[in-house]
């Protein structure tokens, strides 16, 4: 195998279409024309690149890290995985960015007026980098579930936030995890948006093996991103 | 290697209308550090100082304000802040990351404001351009498009990426420029529907 200088494509087959009407707030912000194709220059083949040096000794630990006087509310995990390319390639030393509900289903953000209870010792967002075999680590609380707007009695599954970069700005990407046997996950139109044969890879697994005795549960989440085109060596 | 890899791409989701603590948590005045903002330059940098701005708009016509738009280019000198620019006349400035960040939730007008530098030109018949990274509540996948530059009428000509794009829509990633008081201002609006629509790319 040789690597090309090109990114692999976007996966249509596994992304979300930006129209899908049961998700309203499509309906006015989908693109209408169709994407132009673009050959990948070197604004498309490099990116931001972010390592360590973007993370503080607490960024891992969303347990820690908006502490005030105590623990969190909620059930302790702790979520790992891999970040690969789409040629099973390790992403190592990039920057994972996580954000996510407290255990009641509310968010520290101002615009969040679910009456839920803010929780004084969680603030809910937080980083981490992969290591050298693209795996990653960080420690939160189970995150809630919480009523939205999109139709009558509309609960967004439970759920956490990932925005991730890769090797350049094609391998860019924004997603959501979530958590296995979640009842809502059939009624969620953000979910159910992704491709029928891809949605699965948007649920993490329970994980007896990462789970911290006395600690944490363990939820094992890996990520796949575009990477380097690889080429057949024989003709 | 198998044809049937196990490596599919993992699917893109919304950012939805909360990713301001987690993404642009310093713009919006929580306590938790950014790791970017729309301030891309300082002191040293080298190169024209610029303001980009501009809003997302929805299909009513109506500025979004739960976008978040990230924008990545070249330095002054055309050359990108990344391993893969592995050209031998490599200029980096070691002052320019390329990379900037802006939440539309926070300005009066639903506005994102960059300061940074014109990038110059890669030197491979593009024009110089800013690559723009557009997420909101309501888009399920990232869009993609680009900046050029109002003043760089020659480059833009033969630039093959926006000759690539029919020609009545060219004018939808093109930045106007306005020579203010405070410095050059280029104004860029990204109409994410209508008879403007911005061009979108598949990158």
């Amino acid at each position: 195998m040789a690597e090309t200088d090109q990114i692999t494509p976007r996966d249509w087959s596994s992304h979300p279409p930006y129209n899908h009407p049961p998700y309203r707030s499509t309906e006015l912000r989908a693109p209408t024309k169709p994407l132009i194709p673009i050959s990948h220059t070197l604004s498309e083949r490099t990116g931001p690149v972010y390592g360590h040096d973007g993370v503080g000794p607490l960024d891992h630990d969303l347990t820690r890290n908006g502490a005030r006087n105590g623990e969190p509310l909620g059930e302790r995990i702790v979520v790992t995985g891999r970040v690969l390319d789409d040629a099973g390639r390790p992403v190592p030393h990039t920057l994972i960015e996580v954000w996510q509900a407290n255990a009641a289903g509310r968010y520290i953000h101002i615009v969040d007026q679910h009456p839920a209870p803010i929780d004084p010792n969680f603030f809910g967002a937080g980083r981490c980098v992969t290591d050298a075999d693209g795996r990653y680590r960080f420690y939160s609380v189970k995150p809630g579930a919480y009523p939205w707007g999109n139709h009558p009695n509309a609960w967004r599954p439970n759920h956490i936030h990932f925005s991730l970069f890769g090797q350049s700005l094609s391998s860019r990407l924004v997603t959501q995890m979530y958590f296995p046997g979640d009842p809502l996950l059939d009624l969620d139109p953000i979910f159910l948006a992704s491709p029928s044969e891809a949605r699965n890879r948007l649920i993490s697994e329970f994980s007896i093996d990462a789970t911290e005795p006395e600690f944490a549960l363990g939820y094992v989440f890996d990520i796949v991103l575009r990477g380097r085109a690889a080429t057949p060596m024989e003709a | 290697m198998s044809q049937e890899t196990p490596f599919k791409q993992t699917p893109s989701q919304t950012v939805g209308p909360y990713f301001a603590y987690g993404l642009t948590p310093e713009q919006y005045g929580y306590s938790h550090a950014a790791i970017a903002d729309g301030i891309m330059v300082s002191g040293g940098t080298e190169g024209e100082r610029i303001r980009v701005e501009g809003r997302v708009l929805d299909g009513a016509g109506d500025p979004v304000n739960d976008a978040m738009i990230e924008l990545w280019q070249a330095n002054a000198h055309g050359h990108y802040n990344h391993p893969e620019d592995a050209r031998e006349d490599n200029l980096l400035d070691p002052e320019f990351s390329g990379f900037g960040r802006f939440g539309t939730g926070v300005d009066a007008e639903n506005r994102f404001i960059f300061s940074t530098i014109k990038p110059g030109a890669a030197g491979d018949g593009q024009a110089p351009h800013i690559a723009v990274v557009v997420f909101m509540r309501g888009t399920l996948s990232h869009a993609y498009t680009r900046i050029y530059f109002s003043d760089e009428q020659d480059a833009n000509g033969s630039d093959p990426v926006l000759n690539s794009v029919p020609q009545d829509r060219r004018q939808t990633l093109i930045a106007r420029r306005d020579d203010t008081p405070g410095g050059p201002v280029y104004r860029f609006d990204i109409h994410m529907q209508g008879e403007r629509e911005t061009v979108f790319f598949d990158v």
